[in-house]
């Protein structure tokens, strides 16, 4: 049935072609690449794939593919790399509609040109496509001030496995007409759908940007002035920390934006802050440390995403194993764990101290070895509704499957 | 969907519940029940079946079980001020209000948070937090009276969301009773719980997919400063200009509202607000941040109204003066009584930039029909509260003004715009919905529902025009695949 299979896809897709050794997910191969370059072509192939019995995933630069588990079968890729336009960018409303397979980093430098940014950093970020980015849910140490991609995209469309086209949301900020699919679609992993196009909400660029960092002398202090910089009104836009391995020294790094004739007076007011409750000297910076925005793994892993009430900081510090970085502020980190047969007691580990503090530990990226012997998600609440869910927007179960949650 | 209810059905169901919740919280006197007849949109009034006032979730959820086993409707209800009839109840359903559920369980500044029970007021929740300097950003005109849940439900903005944004990014979890009876946390006490955001899902949905029985609420530190001017024009264009020249400087103020010369005229007859005199529009705006940012940002605010046109800029020189500013505003739609007996409160989105444009049209649509619109908006973000005026009296103006309302709708949808910017969709503007979203969108919105709520009797008849038939999967096996025609695909 190959080429039968593949002149079907002709006649949805203008571009298709058999995989190659590179088409995998997470270690497993595809049989067909699709590039389709519009939300149309993108329904014509998912229609054709339904007709085909073909399982499905979407594919933006490939980055974040082995986030999750691998998929239990896998027929055909459909790769976004020829959506990558920018179809508006409403300056004057800071709001940008663009194709899902646009390169963050491209859009960015788009925006900047108009002193304008999509308030979502971090190296993962930026490495991936808007759809990677929504589909992951990434984000860096702005979500501090910002929030995450939930909170900044305001309208998306969609394609669901049987071709139907969807839109939620809009392009206006300010909009709470039907439900906001947008936010279901976020972090989903591919397994409800093909992401098309997003609308976000878009921020100024600062005049002026400070970096205010200390190196703690103990981990009770560096929770300490994660605590006075939060009960403090310096309103930074970020507040991280960047642990290495345990029992190493721990630096708190704050970031505030502006205007340059206030920036200076208020980076100094944060430093004698930091400093006071650090117990060490504070440095004042114009660019970003070395370290900021950077997960603190290999993008193959093993690396863990987790996340803490902020009372569970002393003790996340204190106790978690591996290197550990990032948002103190929104209470979500990064965790680079050890390629080895203690991965899984470190994930447990990492699990018991987590769940102490109301948060939980997913294992982000590792290699699908490791992957197939471990609880990669951990416990989940409401998996009963997300079933019901999935079952709803993909019944056959062809999109990403068993890469999500309860094997969704 | 069906409908196995009747009012002997209700009679065994109001025993069922009187045995679960006491006689003081079961409501089935005619008299009372109509008490509940309508929430802030009284337009629309429908008696309820029968009303329940639960004190916990487990009662909730208890009253939820025995409805979905009877097939009976049920329909939340808060503080009853929402503006959309999201809250209208069932004749032949449950009404569950949740205003005897009003603990506030814990309030954390350390961990910014408070968890509330969704019968809190808004307001008591920034008061609970006030004295250790900390406050719940949502702050909807109603704050002083309506409830979290509420909000919660509607995803209420409020005239500070410009900056700090909606009720959606300041809820971190909730408890809730799902349709079937269930309890279940979607989100929790930290972002980012693994799985769907189901919580983001919910928080907005109109009531539709379950009952919020515990929130756990983001709290924000008070700002170092806080800033307000008011600036007085000519016209609403010369203060729309005042206002893209802020945002085009970069500045995102915690609020900028506008008013027009006959929302002022209604204001000032309501409450002597001391508004300058001859103002053919006001603009309120407030900034608030770090002192050292504040102070230099709010010179560029009022060197860019000066150079919109502004004749009168007055700056508040304490939190007092500064209220006295925001009275004229928070009292605009009630104050349009002084000026009209009758009058409808329009909530649509334009994009901000289009500002001057539709309120011109929104003018033209008034002087050809002869019907008044007076104008209050929250212009940094282009959601207008137009209030069309009107006498229920004279033969006519009520439609004529009903007209008018879906016009200025149609307007906002024609400007890449929305027919609800806070407000909700509810019973009002169901039938709206086709003209922002295709048939597709709307059942795919629908999907989520059916998630929830197969058997549809969560706040049925809200939102979406027609509901969808949870067991049908649409798209599936229809009709021939132009594959199979031509051959390529076998089976289906």
């Amino acid at each position: 049935m190959v080429a039968p299979t593949l002149d079907g896809l002709r006649l949805a897709c203008t571009e298709v072609a058999e995989a190659t050794a590179d088409d995998t997910v997470d270690g497993v191969p595809a049989r067909w690449v699709a590039w389709p370059r519009s939300t149309e072509e993108v329904s014509a192939v998912l229609r054709a794939a339904t007709a085909l019995g073909l399982r499905v995933v979407a594919r933006g630069t490939g980055s974040r593919l082995s986030w999750g588990l691998p998929p239990t079968g896998l027929d055909l890729l459909v790769d976004t790399s020829r959506m990558t336009a920018v179809l508006a960018h409403a300056a004057g409303d800071l709001v940008v509609t663009t194709q899902a397979g646009l390169r963050m980093i491209d859009l960015q430098k788009q925006l900047g040109s108009h002193r304008q940014q999509l308030a979502l950093d971090g190296s993962d970020t930026l490495g991936g496509t808007v759809g990677g980015t929504i589909a992951t849910a990434t984000s860096g140490p702005l979500r501090y001030r910002f929030g995450s991609v939930r909170d900044l995209l305001i309208g998306i469309t969609v394609v669901l496995a049987d071709g139907t086209v969807a839109r939620s949301g809009g392009t206006v900020v300010k909009n709470v007409a039907g439900y906001d699919l947008g936010k279901l679609y976020t972090g989903s992993l591919g397994t409800l759908g093909v992401i098309t196009e997003a609308v976000f909400r878009l921020h100024p660029l600062p005049e002026a940007s400070r970096w205010i960092v200390s190196s703690a002398a103990d981990v009770a202090r560096a929770a300490a002035a994660v605590a006075a910089v939060r009960a403090a009104q310096h309103d930074p836009v970020a507040l991280e920390v960047d642990r290495g391995a345990p029992g190493g020294s721990v630096t708190v790094g704050v970031a505030v934006e502006g205007v340059t004739k206030g920036i200076d007076a208020r980076a100094d007011a944060v430093a004698s802050l930091l400093s006071g409750a650090a117990g060490m000297p504070a440095t004042v910076i114009e660019h970003p440390p070395d370290w900021w925005g950077r997960a603190p793994y290999p993008p193959q892993g093993p690396g863990a995403t987790v996340t803490c009430e902020p009372s569970g900081l002393t003790n996340l510090l204190a106790t978690a194993p591996g290197a550990l970085r990032g948002s103190a502020g929104a209470g979500v980190f990064a965790v680079g764990l050890d390629d080895s047969d203690r991965l899984d007691d470190e994930l447990a580990q990492l699990r018991t101290i987590t769940t102490r503090h109301g948060g939980s530990a997913v294992l982000r990226c590792a290699s699908p070895h490791r992957k197939a012997t471990l609880d990669v998600w951990g416990p989940v609440p409401a998996l009963g509704l997300m079933r019901r869910l999935k079952d709803q927007f993909d019944p056959e179960h062809r999109l990403s499957p068993g890469r999500f949650v309860g094997g969704i | 969907m069906t409908t196995t209810y009747d009012g002997a059905g209700l009679g065994t169901l109001a025993a069922e519940l009187t045995a679960v919740l006491g006689p003081a919280a079961v409501i089935t006197d005619r008299q009372r029940l109509r008490t509940y007849e309508c929430d802030g949109l009284a337009q629309y009034r429908v008696v309820p079946g029968l009303v329940v006032l639960p004190e916990s979730a487990e009662q909730v959820a208890a009253v939820v079980k025995a409805c979905a086993a009877a097939g009976v409707p049920f329909v939340a209800r808060g503080s009853g001020t929402g503006l959309s009839g999201g809250a209208l109840p069932h004749a032949e359903g449950v009404l569950i209000v949740t205003s005897r559920m009003h603990r506030i369980l814990e309030v954390d500044p350390a961990n910014e948070r408070a968890i509330v029970e969704p019968g809190v007021i808004n307001l008591h929740v920034t008061r609970a937090a006030a004295p250790q300097g900390w406050y719940f950003a949502p702050d909807p005109s109603s704050q002083q009276i309506c409830s979290v849940g509420g909000n919660v439900a509607e995803n209420s903005g409020g005239a500070h969301c410009l900056k700090y944004g909606f009720t959606t990014h300041h809820v971190l979890g909730a408890e809730v009773v799902t349709p079937d009876g269930e309890l279940v946390w979607l989100g929790g006490t930290t972002r980012d719980v693994p799985g769907y955001d189901l919580l983001g899902a919910f928080v907005g949905s109109e009531g539709t997919l379950g009952i919020a029985t515990k929130i756990v609420v983001r709290l924000l530190r008070d700002p170092e400063s806080v800033r307000c001017l008011l600036a007085a024009f000519s016209g609403v264009d010369e203060a729309g200009a005042a206002v893209s020249a802020i945002i085009a400087d970069g500045v995102t103020p915690a609020a900028v509202e506008m008013m027009d010369a006959l929302a002022i005229e209604a204001a000032e007859a309501a409450v002597a607000c001391g508004y300058p005199e001859g103002a053919g529009a006001v603009l309120i705006v407030e900034l608030d941040g770090p002192a050292a940012e504040v102070e230099h940002t709010f010179a560029a605010v009022h060197r860019h109204c000066t150079g919109a046109g502004a004749f009168e800029i007055r700056v508040a020189r304490d939190a007092a003066e500064r209220a006295l500013f925001w009275k004229g505003r928070r009292s605009a739609f009630a104050a349009v009584g002084r000026i009209s007996p009758d009058y409808i409160v329009q909530d649509g989105v334009i994009p901000r930039t289009a500002l001057p444009e539709v309120l011109r049209k929104i003018a033209d649509l008034s002087t050809g029909t002869g019907v008044r619109v007076a104008n209050v908006f929250h212009a940094g973000d282009g959601n207008l509260h137009p209030l069309v005026l009107f006498d229920e009296a004279k033969p006519g103006e009520a439609q004529a003004a009903e007209e008018v309302s879906g016009a200025i709708l149609d307007l906002c949808i024609e400007h890449g715009g929305s027919i609800t910017g806070e407000h909700g969709v509810g019973t009002d503007k169901a039938r709206y919905m086709p003209r922002m979203f295709t048939a597709e969108d709307l059942d795919t919105m629908q999907r989520l529902r059916c998630a929830f709520d197969p058997a549809g009797v969560c706040n049925p008849g809200k939102v979406f025009p027609t509901p969808r038939l949870c067991g049908e999967v649409p798209g599936k096996h229809k009709g021939v695949h132009p594959l199979q025609a031509a051959g390529l695909a076998e089976q289906f």
